[in-house]
């Protein structure tokens, strides 16, 4: 098998550079620049993390969803490989998501915890994404783990919008999503600075883990045969 | 139509020959049934309050027993290829076996329901509607959870491979289902009964179309 085209390493290191960078900034500014919000004090600056990070953990996996998708739909490794990478990048940003909302949660709300569809639905969705981490791990035939991830990814990205309504008629507490009309100014660099941050940096590493897993596939794949020398089929 | 039912037959049949493993299954049930009351003391009334999510909890336990044993018998001696080389598309096999899988979780249900009654005093007054919600539930979680064992039969660690795919993906299930068997149990004020019914019927709607979809690339490859 040939190594599928993928992105150069220069452009996945330079992307990380640049998410190094945004996030520096959006960080710098975010705990020294931006004001004290008036209610919940300096808590609230966790929300510069906070939300880039939902953002693109939702962000990574609808893009590792569009990836299943091409896979079943026009196969090739590369679309295998990067729905792995941006998985694996999904989950981890869904885990600081739970992380960052409960360190914020606790001084807030007075609970680490709250059965709020917001919250649960990043939990659930958490949990689905490494079940299907750990199903690729399960599974040695590389076409078998591409096919059936995608076909996990794909029932997986459906549920997530059930799991919210279902929770929210369930249960709700979270407060309302703001928007750049309910925030002001200040407030809004850190968050968009953060956010393109975290975007750069994830995908970067997402690209850089892509090679990774493009190179196991092939490893797999083994090398293609040699062309047959004329006559040898008679002698086999 | 006709191979549909063939089909249907055939799942129904090896249901019925491994009926001495269904017993144990009903024995797991009864057990976790049994095993959550003591997670809330004796109190008769918290018990009642909770029956509905009980009974849920232990019909999701089980249904991972009885799932990965409906796909058992196709793995062994490539039991599945030799179905797939039969001029029947992979959708109705799915949906046959989905269906044998429902009924079976249902009628599970419908054994476990006395138990809770016994042990939690969740009496109905509309025993049919709450048949009516298990059948329902049952299909919730047959179609997600036949097409995950269909995978984990042949993957390695199908054990717990099957409920770490499945049991997240099942939580509205799990959450319409609770809610509609405690408004069952404990009565209904407020009407809310259409409401989880609608939701619990709109899951099955998107996964019994979707995971039908899906089969095909799953088992012809």
């Amino acid at each position: 098998m040939i190594l599928p085209r993928l992105a150069s390493p220069n452009l996945a290191f330079a992307l990380v550079a640049l998410g190094v960078l945004l996030l520096l900034a959006g960080s710098y500014y975010g705990l020294f620049v931006s004001p004290q919000e008036r209610y919940m004090g300096d808590v609230q600056r966790i929300m510069y993390v906070h939300v880039p990070s939902a953002w693109n953990a939702l962000l990574l996996f609808t893009l590792a969803m569009g990836c299943a998708l091409a896979y079943l739909w026009r196969g090739g490794w590369g679309w295998d490989a990067h729905h792995e990478a941006l998985l694996e990048a999904s989950a981890v940003l869904s885990f600081l998501l739970c992380v960052q909302g409960s360190i914020w949660a606790k001084p807030t709300w007075g609970v680490w915890w709250d059965w709020d569809p917001r919250l649960t639905t990043t939990a659930v969705m958490l949990l689905a994404l490494l079940g299907i981490l750990a199903l690729r791990s399960a599974v040695d035939d590389p076409e078998k783990r591409a096919t059936w991830s995608a076909v996990a990814t794909i029932i997986a990205f459906v549920d997530v919008p059930i799991v919210y309504f279902s929770v929210r008629w369930w249960n709700s507490l979270h407060q309302m999503q703001s928007s750049p009309e309910t925030v002001s100014a200040p407030f809004i660099v850190p968050l968009r600075l953060n956010a393109f941050g975290v975007l750069a940096l994830m995908g970067g590493l997402a690209l850089l883990r892509a090679r990774v897993a493009a190179r196991r596939t092939a490893k797999e794949l083994g090398p293609a045969l040699p062309p047959m020398p004329a006559g040898a089929a008679l002698e086999a | 139509m006709n191979v549909f039912r063939a089909a249907l037959y055939k799942e129904l049949l090896l249901q019925w020959r491994t009926r001495a493993r269904v017993l144990s299954v009903v024995v797991f049930g009864a057990t976790a049934l049994l095993l959550m009351s003591f997670a809330i003391g004796p109190d008769a009334g918290a018990l009642r309050m909770h029956a509905g999510g009980f009974l849920w909890l232990a019909l999701l336990l089980s249904s991972t027993l009885t799932l990965e044993a409906s796909l058992e018998a196709e793995t062994e001696q490539q039991a599945l290829e030799g179905l797939l080389l039969l001029p029947v598309p992979p959708t109705i096999l799915f949906y046959a076996k989905a269906l044998a899988n429902t009924l079976q979780l249902a009628l599970l249900g419908a054994v476990l329901v006395p138990v809770a009654i016994v042990l939690y005093g969740a009496e109905t007054a509309r025993p049919l509607a709450l048949f009516g919600l298990l059948v329902l539930g049952a299909a919730g979680l047959a179609a997600p959870g036949t097409l995950y064992a269909t995978m984990t039969a042949r993957a390695r660690a199908k054990q717990t491979l099957l409920p770490l795919l499945l049991f997240p993906l099942v939580v509205p299930v799990l959450i319409a289902a609770t809610k509609a068997s405690s408004l069952l149990i404990l009565g209904d004020p407020m009407r809310q009964l259409a409401a989880w019914l609608t939701l619990l019927a709109a899951f099955c709607g998107i996964y019994w179309t979707l995971c039908g979809l899906m089969f095909g690339l799953i088992v012809e490859d």
